[in-house]
């Protein structure tokens, strides 16, 4: 236990299975190729399980009354040193950090594992594990940076490898408009998170956490105002990243990379970079109760707004990809409500179980030959079982279901909302409603995928290999057990993090009956999921036709792609053509070029007269030039123009 | 020397004869067509130069001037030795000597 690993080998080693996969990957054996894309991210995993233990076994002391341990620091050199600003390479280990960590390398592995089976026969093998290690070197930096600017690169940079594993089939013009999407999207989020930043140099003067943290500590008056600004800035970049509302638009799109990017990136670890920022610049939030109201408010929006969605989409990864929004926003709300180990716990029995969903989700497509639409499955129970009992742990989970891990998060986040006044009373009933929707659309699924009579006989599904069942029975597990840690046990453990648990822990009566409450909302969704599509499998479709308009609606997603599109993106692309490209490029530019280009060609015209290749006229020229000067030399100018009245005035004479 | 530069011809003389044999020279540098016709006008030049380098050394008792000349003669001997090669080797080349067809760069 005494020999701890610098923590800069924690992004070293999966940036090393980067270069070696992505330079030399074409080359390598596939088996090869597979070793170090695995050896990768479980060496760091090891490298973090390594630096996290001294952290975890003062835990325990702690929890049994002992002094809490904090976090260690680690610098390796100054990055920049400008006037008054001074950002170092810090990396930073403390419980959160630690938390996070083991998520994203510990799952992060797993789908690692189950993308050997899932992409074994893609004839970009090795390009895909090379991006997945370098989403994990930039993920693990945004995690571990102990400063805004540092946690920026980190930020930019899973951006950028979302990007790349979003249309990594960017032969398919959807996938690379797809990846084009959430970048696009995410710079209006990053335009936030660079003001915020600048924002907060300008006012404290360090964009360390530690330092904004201990210069808002002696002032516990310093509210509202600029701290308000400059949180609402970090709330916008959060938005962009987790796919909150307004933001949330490129993340069901994201669905067109491969399922375990889908898996890793898009549900279990990069999007949830937005709650982790603001956990990590928590006393930022905590001294401007606005922006936390906001947090709060966007929070439960966008679950309630993002399960409605879900209810109706036809392709299993879509109503995963909306779920996915939905449970964000729980997060949201727990952050919001100042409970952020609540948040930071349902970060993580998220992460086990929608990883277990997208990758139960894959092995399902896996099985019937590429299809992701709920209309043709059916009936799947019998012939994919494993895929089929992991999902449905993962199903009861996700609804919230004891005592499995999302019963325990969920919870906590709702009893968190509810004792914030009557603001949080209703936030705590939109949470309810979403936990009721969330339910019924997840049976929905179950019901479609697995039971009844298959839709499409002509498809003969097979069981995936054990590459890809192994990942899902251990997250399974997880999925099963992650909450049984207990919210009092794990806020305990992050405090030193995330500041003591701002909500009492209230009488035991309360939160059982608001548990009581989750459970029956969640029975209740499964009841109405059942009778929709087990009992009378043609009600949805009469539901669809007697209620048109809200079935549109919610099909076409509310038309918010649409509205952007009319409102953003359209008088974007009209004043790219027309002004821009048209009279700027066109006229100014093109205009410019063109002249400078006819000056030149009209003068070149004129001197080449003069080069004919005639010896004799070039001599004629030599002998006038001669003549010239001889004239100029003979002739006594000055007396000449004195003579006519003209007098020269030379210098010095 | 004195005796050839009788005190009877005044000085203008030798300057006029060498004003008129060096615009002989540039008259045939510009209007022969004949490469060799056009170097021997080079040399008239030199050689009206030459003359008037001589006239105003005995004018004004200058060593300096005459020495000039044997400067100006050495070079026009190495001028003859390489611009005859040249005009040779563009006769082999072109078959022609007519300065108005010798008017590409390369030969």
């Amino acid at each position: 236990m005494n020999v701890i690993f610098p923590l800069w080998l924690i992004p070293l080693l999966p940036f090393a299975g980067f270069l070696i996969n992505g330079l030399l990957g074409k080359r390598l054996p596939k088996a090869l190729v597979t070793t170090v894309a695995l050896l990768a991210p479980l060496a760091a995993f090891a490298a973090v399980l390594n630096a996290g233990l001294p952290i975890v076994f003062p835990f325990s002391s702690a929890y049994l009354g002992h002094a809490a341990p904090t976090s260690y620091i680690e610098t390796f050199g100054t990055w920049l040193n400008i006037g008054t600003l001074h950002v170092d390479f810090s990396f930073v280990l403390d419980q959160l950090s630690l938390v996070m960590l083991l998520v994203i390398t510990g799952v992060g592995f797993l789908i690692h594992i189950y993308s050997v089976g899932y992409m074994a026969r893609d004839e970009g093998y090795a390009r895909f594990f090379s991006y997945l290690n370098l989403f994990l070197f930039f993920m693990t930096i945004l995690v571990l940076a102990g400063n805004a600017l540092l946690m920026f690169v980190g930020w930019e940079g899973v951006g950028l490898a979302s990007y790349l594993l979003i249309g990594f089939w960017f032969q398919k013009t959807t996938a690379a408009e797809a990846g084009k999407k959430a970048f696009i999207v995410n710079r209006i989020g990053d335009v936030g998170f660079l003001i915020g930043m600048f924002l907060l140099l300008a006012n404290f003067g360090t964009l360390t956490f530690s330092e904004i943290a201990t210069k808002l500590g002696q002032d516990p008056g310093w509210t509202g105002g600029v701290v308000t600004v400059a949180a609402l800035c970090l709330l916008l970049g959060a938005t962009g990243k987790s796919a909150q509302l307004p933001l949330y638009i490129w993340l069901p799109d994201a669905m067109e990379g491969p399922t375990p990017v889908s898996a890793l990136i898009h549900a279990a670890t990069m999007v949830t970079a937005g709650v982790y920022m603001i956990a990590r610049n928590h006393v930022l939030f905590d001294h401007s109760p606005f922006a936390l109201g906001t947090v709060a408010v966007i929070g439960a929006a966008t679950a309630l707004f993002a399960a409605t969605i879900g209810l109706v989409q036809n392709d299993i990864k879509r109503v995963l990809a909306y779920s996915t929004i939905s449970q964000l926003g729980y997060m949201f709300l727990g952050c919001g409500v100042a409970a952020y180990s609540a948040a930071i716990f349902h970060l993580m029995t998220h992460a086990f179980f929608k990883a277990l969903l997208f990758l139960a989700a894959g092995s399902v497509i896996h099985a019937i030959g590429d299809e992701q639409d709920l209309r043709k499955m059916g009936g799947l129970r019998k012939k994919i079982p494993v895929t089929f009992w992991t999902m449905t742990i993962g199903v009861f989970a996700i609804a919230g279901f004891p005592p499995l891990a999302a019963f325990f998060s969920k919870d906590a986040i709702l009893y968190a909302a509810f004792q914030q006044g009557s603001l949080g009373k209703a936030l705590w009933f939109v949470g309810l409603l979403t936990a009721l929707l969330t339910a019924f659309y997840m049976f929905r699924l179950w019901y479609l995928t697995f039971f009844g009579e298959s839709r499409s006989p002509e498809i003969h599904p097979h069981e995936s290999p054990w590459s890809m069942l192994g990942p899902l029975v251990i997250l399974a597990l997880l999925s099963v057990a992650g909450g049984w840690i207990g919210i009092e046990r794990f806020a305990a453990f992050l405090a030193p993090a995330t500041g003591p648990r701002a909500i009492d822990a209230g009488s035991g009566n309360l939160e059982l009956i608001l548990s009581i409450a989750a459970v029956a909302v969640a029975l209740l969704g499964w009841y109405i999921a059942h009778a929709f599509y087990s009992q009378k499998p043609e009600r949805p479709a009469e539901l669809a036709v007697a209620l048109p308009s809200g079935y549109k609606l919610l099909s076409n997603k509310y038309y918010v792609d649409e509205f952007y599109g009319a409102t953003v993106v359209k008088p974007l692309l009209a004043f790219s053509t027309y002004f821009l490209g048209w009279v700027v490029d066109k006229a100014i530019i093109g205009g410019l070029a063109w002249l400078l280009g006819g000056i030149s060609l009209f003068c070149g015209a004129l001197l080449q007269r003069w080069q004919s290749g005639n010896i004799r006229s070039y001599a004629a020229w030599l002998a006038a030039g001669a003549a010239a000067v001889l004239l100029f030399v003979a002739v006594p100018w000055s007396s000449v123009l004195a003579s006519i009245g003209i007098h020269l005035n030379w210098a010095g004479h | 020397m004195s005796s050839f530069f009788s005190q009877d011809v005044p000085l203008s003389w030798y300057l006029l004869l060498s004003a008129v044999l060096f615009a002989l020279g540039v008259l045939g540098f510009l209007i022969k067509r004949n490469l060799i016709t056009v170097f021997m006008s080079i040399e008239l030049m030199l050689n009206a130069v030459n003359l008037s380098f001589v006239t105003f050394a005995h004018q004004w008792h200058a060593v300096k001037g005459q020495i000039f000349v044997f400067f100006v003669m050495m070079v026009a001997a190495a001028e003859a030795a390489v611009g005859l090669a040249i005009i040779i080797a563009v006769f082999r080349a072109r078959a022609t000597l007519a300065v108005d067809r010798i008017d590409l760069m390369k030969l």
